[in-house]
């Protein structure tokens, strides 16, 4: 399954985007009352100035006690929605910040809980992407964008009122000054989106190109290969850069536009309304107010364009966010409902089961298997047989597509994961660890686990030698991703976790493919000794992981072709014997 | 905090450096988008003037004489809009030369930061986390150069400023007063803003970076998580670091909600001041009342850009902090020396190691005393335990790094007096962590070797069929021309290995390293590539780091290592006969399986 294209309209993706951040909709009717008492603030200086020419001035001298009244008022009146902008400023800082931090936190959980299938048909930038630079998208509108809608349009609304009232000719005037504008500024606002979506891309492949320097440095210098990167990077750079000039060419010739407009419309308000004013319509104190109420349009236009573009970004991360959240987690925990199975050895039992990739052909066919309680059972086959496939079955990462998985009689969909997830414990090939010391990372699947009990793991293991090796013991740094370590020294810590981590059924997916032999076979002892309560499942190149075990699988094909202990198998000739002679003519000495 | 205040003047004066430095690269730009401001701050002042003079000559005689003078009302329109149209000339140079500026700098200093990470030795980079690195390229070179898109504007405001002050000072040097008192209190507090926001939103900034760390190494290691069990307190780890983020975001809401009105309201209240004072000027004769009006004209437009100095002054700090970090990448020394030496063209080499010794930490050795010898056309195997340097080993090999001590020699040459590229042309190493590019399969193999270097397909096929590539490759859908994607991530990791040991191959390298090259492989296909380089390349010395016994079987010698020192070399029947930690290496699988079948046998008995 892929992460579910979200195309519903922008009206119910906000919709649901609020009914997801509940925190949106805490005290908004009192922030958005103050945040109308903020905007009249922007009113006080054309009413002032129209008070105090025409009824300070009107006389043959100033009327300054009226005067200073009137600016007094206006003064305190500046004062409080000073105030309420402040309020309203806090309060949406709060309710929106705190709805995203929520808002992110179920994303991510949800990203963990979809199946490695659906994560995996994303790249692990834009997953990450979809609960970080999206949200806040998000976030960049509720504070700003969309605030300046709310303010922008009080703004225009509140000056189109006031100028109707002191001369409906000069409003009409006003607005035709500024209705072209309406017009034009939408498709100014898709060449900006469009030179700003050019921009984003280009940043993404310049820091792509100035990613492979580093994470592929050591390449870079074994194959002399400096030049050709460098002319990569200078044609990333030089094409951000471009298309970076190119926006802003776009903005820059846009962005005066509106004052431009304006001035033609402050010059039509002096022309006609001096005629008016020779006429009687309208005061001179009521024309000059036009003028600074003029100024009142500009703004908001000049945003507008902006305004719109954080709009539909914040549209297209709620989208992404939701897409997300709206996608089911596939393979799902039954939670509350689900079996918690009791501790003790573990039988699996594979019935019929059949797997096929989403669109793809069948990769695992009617495979029927039991595995008993405190076996050591062996997958052996070629590359592409099924074995990851199966192990991964087996351990619920999926669900088959036909077929059931049981554990201990239990289907393994109606088991609890956090039972599951305590008593089947997997070791994949590539032993991802955390940027930590080597302590964290080995109790990362039991916390509670003391330095003590660390030592011991490694000891029951044979790691003391390697443990006594490092420079810092224990609190020795991985790096991040475990970079500091050797490919070899990474999968013993990842088997460290899963075996301080104490499952009753212990899957190996070549878990030992960059350990040395000796090592690895003192690994296998180790497991083996404890594993007597245990039921241990290793897939493996190496067929000496076959010959040590009670039962091997063989795969072929996405079929388990023969199954029974190595020496009944190497009894027939078949797939087994043929794998086991090509191993042995390649892993003995001659 | 005290300790800030005093370092203030140093950051400042730091940062006027760093914009100085931008300034001399590029001071042709920089003296157009200033013109431009100029322009544009001028005709600022220069519309409330011209508002003004519309006011006293056209619109009060009107409604004094109740007629309008169509000549005065014409002329004072067409100014209103001339200046208008002369002020979005000079806002339009201003935007668009600070924009070319400041991309011009990021390009320039993005350039020289990665020809640095190109020059600098692979022991550089080992000191240096990943992360860092890629943000100094990034958000460092922008924070370095963010200034630069304000500066034009700060520079065209200070003009507009003195114009200001002089046409006030023209009207009346009492309304004057309430000017002076205003703007720079609009600077100031502008300044404090900043400042304080400036803190705050780099915490924002650095956890929103933390967030997303967090983020990507736990989807990154999404399968251990699953596998474990631990969505939930990975959820918990997360949210904690989501939750500072809303904290700090919260902060800065608490820091612009208090300032942004503040800003708004002081020129306001300084229209208001003018409108008290200018009727008290007004009785006295000392204004007239189209002066008043362009004087509170003024005020209202000068209120938003006197807000520009304190975005430049603001910005200084990030500013310095940024150009500091993409500094010391710039100034970084210990870059890769060459000499002039060269190597023979053809033929395989000859290898010399000769007492290395190499830490990536001072006083902790990885590898000491390391020495042997390869004849041309020779295999070597090299083997030891889990950790004890091998891969190490094969990067001094190929100096990826130099050693502490010794010397590695290649036909008798010391790899250091080599000149730049010859090394590489000569010696392929495949690395045991494959990286592929986000390119195609023939750029992956080739690296961009075009023109008169470019490799015939036929070249790129026959090095993919000796990796044992030929079949997958040839089955996706453009063959050599797919892109196989970031870092390679369509492809299986036993493909992806063998595409990088077509990329050595395709070289003809005169010495071929393998460090565990082939992990990912299945033995049947290992076993045939073992086997074409065997037949197929007689004109390669050969290294390989491995543990399989069918590779050591394929080698002439082998080299044992042990906690980074030779413990033993000769050939493999000789160190199994007297090497004890290399026979329990090697034959570690077969004696297993003997007390394996001796115990099942006294199991039987038993029975």
């Amino acid at each position: 399954m892929t992460l579910s294209v979200n195309e519903r309209s922008a009206l119910s993706t906000f919709r649901r985007g609020f009914a997801l951040s509940p925190e949106f909709k805490v005290g908004l009717p009192v922030t958005l009352t103050l945040a109308v008492f903020a905007t009249l603030g922007k009113i006080i200086v054309p009413i002032a100035i129209q008070q105090v020419i025409d009824r300070g001035l009107r006389g043959a001298t100033p009327d300054l006690p009226f005067i200073r009244n009137a600016v007094a008022l206006c003064a305190v009146a500046v004062v409080l929605t000073a105030v309420c902008g402040y309020l309203m400023n806090v309060r949406l800082y709060r309710s929106t910040e705190s709805g995203l931090a929520s808002l992110r936190g179920k994303g991510f959980r949800h990203v963990h809980d979809l199946s490695v299938l659906t994560q995996n048909t994303e790249r692990r930038g834009a997953l990450v992407s979809r609960v970080t630079s999206d949200v806040d998208q998000i976030s960049t509108f509720m504070q700003w964008g969309g605030l300046m809608v709310i303010v922008s349009l009080g703004q225009l609304l509140i000056a189109s009122v006031l100028m109707a009232v002191y001369s409906w000719q000069l409003a009409l005037l006003v607005w035709a000054c500024f209705v072209p504008l309406l017009i034009v500024l939408p498709r100014f606002q898709r060449w900006v989106a469009r030179a700003y979506t050019g921009v984003r891309e280009r940043t993404g492949d310049m820091l792509a190109a100035v990613s492979e320097t580093v994470v592929g440095s050591a390449v870079i210098r074994a194959y002399g290969s400096e030049e050709r990167t460098a002319r990569r990077i200078d044609a990333a750079v030089d094409a951000h850069r471009k298309a970076q000039t190119r926006a802003q060419k776009i903005v820059a010739t846009t962005f005066p536009i509106t004052e431009l407009a304006g001035a033609v419309a402050i010059a039509g308000v002096v022309v006609l309304g001096v005629h008016l004013g020779v006429g009687g319509t309208i005061s001179a104190g009521k024309l000059i107010a036009f003028l600074f109420l003029i100024t009142l349009f500009i703004s908001p236009l000049q945003t507008a364009t902006e305004v719109l573009n954080d709009a539909q970004n914040a549209i297209a991360g709620w989208r992404r966010v939701l897409g997300v959240l709206d996608t089911p987690a596939d393979v799902a925990d039954p939670g509350e409902a689900g079996v918690v199975l009791p501790r003790g050895a573990i039988t699996v039992t594979f019935q019929n089961v059949g797997f096929a990739y989403p669109g793809g052909p069948p990769v695992l066919h009617d495979v029927s298997v039991e595995i008993t309680p405190r076996t050591r059972v062996a997958v052996v086959g070629e590359t592409g047989s099924g074995k990851t496939t199966f192990a991964k079955l087996l351990t619920r990462l999926m669900d088959p597509t036909g077929g059931r998985v049981l554990v201990d009689g239990v289907d393994l969909r109606k088991v609890r994961f956090s039972s599951l997830r305590e008593r089947i414990v997997m070791v994949p090939q590539d032993g991802f660890l955390f940027d930590g010391s080597l302590a964290d990372n080995i109790r990362y699947g039991r916390p509670s686990a003391t330095d003590a009990e660390i030592t011991l793991a490694l000891t029951e293991l044979g790691l003391t030698d390697w443990l006594e090796g490092l420079p810092a013991g224990l609190g020795t740094p991985v790096g991040q991703r475990g970079e500091s370590l050797s490919a070899g020294e990474r999968q013993l810590v990842a088997l460290a976790r899963a075996y301080l981590a104490d499952p009753d059924l212990l899957l190996l997916d070549e878990a030992t493919s960059a350990v040395d032999p000796a090592t690895e076979v003192r690994i296998a002892r180790a497991l083996d000794g404890v594993t007597r309560g245990r039921t241990a499942v290793s897939i493996a190149h190496r067929l000496s992981t076959a010959e040590a075990a009670d039962e091997v699988l063989v795969f072929e094909h996405g079929r388990v072709v023969q199954h029974g202990s190595h020496e009944e198998l190497l009894r027939h000739d078949g797939v087994y014997a043929d794998l086991y002679a090509s191993w042995t003519s390649g892993a003995r000495t001659s | 905090m005290p300790s800030e205040r005093d370092s203030t003047p140093t950051v400042m004066r730091q940062g006027f450096r760093v914009l100085g430095h931008a300034i001399r690269t590029e001071p042709r730009v920089f003296a157009g988008a200033v013109l431009a401001s100029c322009v544009y701050g001028i005709m600022t002042v220069g519309s409330s003037w011209a508002l003004g003079l519309a006011t006293e000559n056209a619109v009060l005689p009107a409604f004094r004489d109740g007629k309008a003078s169509t000549g005065a009302l014409l002329t004072a329109a067409l100014l209103i809009v001339g200046v208008a149209v002369l002020k979005a000339a000079g806002v339009i140079g201003r935007r668009l030369l600070a924009g070319i500026m400041q991309y011009r700098m990021q390009a320039y200093s993005r350039r020289a930061v990665t020809r640095q990470y190109l020059r600098l030795p692979l022991a550089w980079h080992h000191r240096h986390p990943t992360g860092q690195l890629l943000s100094n390229a990034s958000s460092d070179v922008e924070a370095a150069w963010a200034p630069l898109a304000p500066l034009p504007m700060a520079v065209g405001v200070v003009v507009m400023l003195v114009t200001a002050a002089v046409a006030i000072l023209l009207v009346d040097p009492l309304l004057a007063v309430v000017g002076f008192l205003i703007f720079p209190a609009i600077a100031v507090l502008n300044f404090v803003y900043q400042r304080r926001l400036s803190p705050l939103m780099m915490r924002s900034q650095q956890l929103r970076a933390e967030v997303s760390e967090i983020a990507h190494e736990s989807f990154d290691g999404a399968l251990v998580v699953k596998t474990l069990g631990r969505e939930d307190t990975e959820a918990a780890r997360f949210q904690a670091r989501a939750d500072r983020l809303r904290d700090a975001n919260i902060a800065v809401g608490r820091v612009r909600g208090l300032f942004d009105p503040l800003l708004e309201a002081l020129p306001t209240l300084g229209v208001l001041a003018v409108l008290l004072f200018g009727s008290v000027r007004l009785q006295a004769g000392g204004v007239s009342p189209g002066e008043l009006i362009q004087v509170s004209y003024l005020f209202t437009l000068l209120a938003f850009p006197v807000r520009a100095l304190g975005w430049v002054l603001a910005e200084l700090p990030r500013s310095v902090s940024g150009w500091t970090r993409v500094r010391a990448v710039l100034d970084a020394t210990g870059s890769m020396e060459y000499g002039r030496e060269r190597l023979p063209e053809t033929g395989p080499a000859r290898v010399e190691v000769r007492d290395l010794t190499y830490g990536y930490t001072p006083g902790a050795p990885v590898l000491s005393g390391i020495g042997f010898d390869v004849r041309p056309g020779r295999t070597v195997a090299i083997v030891g335990p889990t950790g004890s340097g091998k891969s190490t080993l094969t990067q001094l090999l190929v100096r990826l790094v130099d050693p502490d001590e010794g010397a590695v020699r290649i036909d008798g040459v010391d790899l250091r007096d080599l000149a730049a590229g010859r090394l590489s042309s000569a010696v392929s190493l495949v690395p045991q962590q494959t990286f592929l590019f986000d390119d195609t399969v023939r750029g992956n193999l080739t690296l961009g070797e075009d023109g008169v270097h470019a490799v015939p397909d036929e070249k790129i096929w026959a090095a993919l069929r000796l990796a044992q590539a030929e079949g997958f490759v040839s089955a996706l859908p453009k063959g050599i021309d797919t892109r196989v994607g970031e870092r390679g991530a369509t492809l299986s990791g036993g493909q992806r290995q063998r595409l990088a040991l077509a990329r050595a191959l395709v070289r003809d390298p005169r010495l071929l390293i393998l460090d565990d090259a082939t992990s990912s492989v299945d033995a049947q296909v290992e076993g045939r590539i073992l086997f074409g380089l065997r037949e197929g390349s007689p004109e390669s010395t050969v290294i390989v780091v491995a543990y399989r016994m069918a590779t050591i079987a394929l080698a002439d010698e082998v080299v044992y290592l042990e906690h980074g020192r030779v413990a033993d070399r000769g050939t493999h029947h000789e160190l199994l006969g007297r090497c004890q930690g290399y026979r329990n290496l090697v034959t570690a699988y077969e004696r297993e399986e003997a007390e394996r079948t001796a115990l099942d046998a006294g199991e039987e008995i038993v029975a």
